[in-house]
């Protein structure tokens, strides 16, 4: 790529610092031992060899397109998660001087943080909207690079990597949503290792996995701790760091254009130092900052203590997982379970492997017909789903129209066919309005998923009551 | 002097040499090693058994103890003792076969009902609304000498009630 000749080893360039008479003194020896290049740069060449000497910041490029500078261009959002990941991990290594993982013990810890330990319930709280903010943020991340088109050609497999990140991402929220052990956390994980055992024939084995047993106690909070604290944060620090270093290989992420300009236009590059870095860490900072207020204003709160006889009403999984609670209550378990989720999996893995006419990337939604076609996938979205939602709970009875068919038929395949059905109508209808090629196509469809689940998850937050009957959020 | 010849990374055809062969021995030993660790991870993932399970029978008491058409609740063996209208005994599971929520009897309307998605089981078990998928496990039940007892290490799933899973003194 172009960033390639200045990538040569740092050694090939000679130093040049202390070209001065007098030999150093042993501390300024020690800290240039340490310390190759000046932490300050001055001047270009400086600029360059710091991002190549650091064990940091050489994941990052020496230059970057200038083009690809500007805040509304990516909105920060990977930026956001790795510095949201960072607060994680500060204020992870805090509650864990306090939190003792067993049933017995949990819950009074937790109550112990809040109560004696200065600061302790801020630092939870902090803990806490890093968290759920981080699943925010890296779906965003994941729009925005879809939306962008950056999941082409050396970008493939990084696409890759960040839909893995999303899910150990997942897997860290919900490990630690067991941790407070209270009613919400305890009936939140009761319900989703629950519906582990849908996966056909192994389901039985994994949820024993899952729980350390057939229920959930001592050992199901060990696990989810150990886990929580120690496989899950290396694997997410390991994964950016493969994440951020294919970005630089890619040369930086994917350029801006406008639909019209010519892709073979050699972009003017400017250094990531300062350019970009300062960028970043202000962007950081005030993410920190506003994070800190959320912490300040919202409690995480805590529950009663988890009562394993007595479930709540109702007993709702953690939010981002709603969506999926909200499909069980459309579809047979194995299909709401098992089979939707994995094809949507399957077809995020493969959206930068398909064969693309032309490739097209960098400009928002890749041309004028994309937009249109992106658009009205969302509006589609927005219509039908709480269409369906509404439908599916007053009128349509499946299993009673269909009263022969076993419930994976009557329950699982037909709802799921015709449901599918109804986006490739979408889809062909926006098609058809405003013609398209597989790129742009492709958007109308990922439009239409990604604005179902938000609305799935919407309904499963705010619209579901006691016995997770439909109700408005506002009656009590 | 040393043929660098021997030297040059295997090819096509010196592809079974005994440098690759080597090589790729070693590979394998290294992705041995690390399979080796999954396993021992595996084994320390694997649930222990639980001392509860283990404790096996648990003795619900004499059957006069049981009215008619009645359900008690025994929260430590995490199951429902029904006495059906016929005198005949269930050891009905209190975990809903849907999500795993523990579901109450409800005394006034004659049924189990899961507050997490609303399913419903009749007195022996048996769904009455959806999307509960079968019905509620239970766990044998042996009445000796007048006095019943409760099999908790034992859960049979079953997908509807029959009469021979009812136990009669």
């Amino acid at each position: 790529m172009a960033r390639d000749r200045h990538a040569k080893g740092p050694e090939a360039e000679e130093e040049a610092d202390g070209s001065s008479g007098s030999p150093p003194g042993l501390p300024s020896r020690l800290w240039r031992s340490i310390f190759r290049t000046p932490l300050t740069p001055r001047t270009e060449r400086e600029r360059k060899r710091v991002v190549l000497n650091h064990l940091v910041l050489h994941m990052r490029p020496v230059r970057v397109p200038e083009r690809t500078i500007p805040f509304r261009h990516t909105f920060g959002l990977g930026g956001m998660s790795a510095t949201l990941v960072g607060l994680l991990i500060l204020t992870g290594v805090l509650l864990m001087f306090v939190y003792e993982p067993s049933p017995d013990r949990a819950y009074g810890s937790i109550e112990a943080l809040r109560r004696n330990v200065r600061f302790g319930g801020l630092v939870r709280n902090v803990h806490h909207w890093s968290a759920n903010l981080l699943v925010f943020v890296a779906f965003l991340h994941l729009l925005r690079t879809f939306f962008t088109g950056a999941f082409h050609g050396a970008r493939q497999f990084n696409w890759v990597i960040g839909v893995l990140l999303l899910i150990v991402v997942l897997a860290a929220n919900f490990t630690g949503y067991l941790l407070p052990w209270d009613q919400l956390s305890f009936w939140a994980i009761t319900i989703v290792t629950g519906m582990l055992g849908y996966l056909p024939v192994i389901g039985e084995g994994v949820i024993r996995l899952a729980r350390g047993g057939t229920e959930i106690g001592s050992a199901t909070l060990i696990n989810f701790y150990t886990f929580h604290t120690t496989v899950i944060p290396v694997t997410i620090v390991g994964l950016m760091a493969f994440h951020f270093w294919r970005v630089r290989k890619a040369g930086g992420v994917v350029i801006p254009r406008e639909p019209a300009d010519d892709p073979a236009d050699k972009p003017a590059t400017v250094l990531f130092v300062p350019s970009l870095l300062m960028r970043e860490f202000v962007t950081g900072l005030l993410l920190v900052a506003a994070v800190m207020v959320l912490a300040v204003a919202l409690d995480a709160g805590l529950g009663a203590p988890a009562n394993p006889g007595m479930s709540p009403n109702p007993a709702k999984a953690p939010w981002y997982f709603l969506g999926l609670q909200e499909l069980l209550l459309h579809f047979h378990p194995t299909w709401a379970v098992v089979i939707l989720p994995g094809l949507a999996l399957l077809g995020l893995l493969a959206i930068p492997y398909l064969r693309y006419d032309p490739p097209m990337e960098g400009a928002w939604f890749v041309s004028e017909t994309g937009r249109s076609l992106a658009v009205a996938g969302a509006l589609a979205a927005v219509a039908l789903t709480p269409l369906w939602v509404l439908l599916d709970e007053y009128v349509i009875d499946w299993s009673g129209w269909l009263g022969g068919l076993p419930p994976g038929l009557s329950e699982g395949l037909v709802p799921a066919v015709v449901a599918l059905g109804i986006i490739w109508a979408v889809i062909r209808l926006a098609g058809r309005q405003y013609g398209g090629n597989r790129q742009e196509t492709l958007q109308a469809a990922f439009a239409f998923l990604a604005t179902a689940l938000v609305i799935l998850t919407a309904v499963g937050v705010w619209f579901r009551g006691e016995g997770m009957a439909l109700g408005w959020p506002w009656t009590p | 002097m040393v043929d660098r010849r021997d030297e040059r990374p295997p090819t096509e055809e010196t592809g079974t040499s005994r440098r690759s062969f080597l090589s790729r021995l070693w590979l394998g030993l290294g992705g041995l090693a690390l399979a080796e660790y999954v396993w021992l991870m595996v084994e320390f993932l694997r649930p222990r058994p639980d001392p509860a399970e283990a404790a096996g029978v648990l003795v619900a008491g004499p059957v006069e103890q049981f009215e008619l058409d009645s359900v008690t609740a025994f929260p430590a063996g995490r199951f429902y003792l029904t006495r059906l209208a016929d005198g005949g005994f269930l050891a009905v599971s209190r975990e809903c076969t849907h999500l795993g929520c523990t579901v109450p009897w409800m005394a006034d309307e004659g049924r189990f009902v899961c507050p997490c998605h609303s399913s419903a089981y009749d007195i022996r078990g048996d769904v009455l609304s959806p999307p509960a998928p079968r019905a509620l496990d239970i766990h044998p039940v042996r009445i000796e000498n007048g006095i019943v007892k409760v099999d908790t290490g034992r859960t049979l799933k079953r997908r509807y009630f029959e009469a021979s899973q009812v136990a009669r003194a």
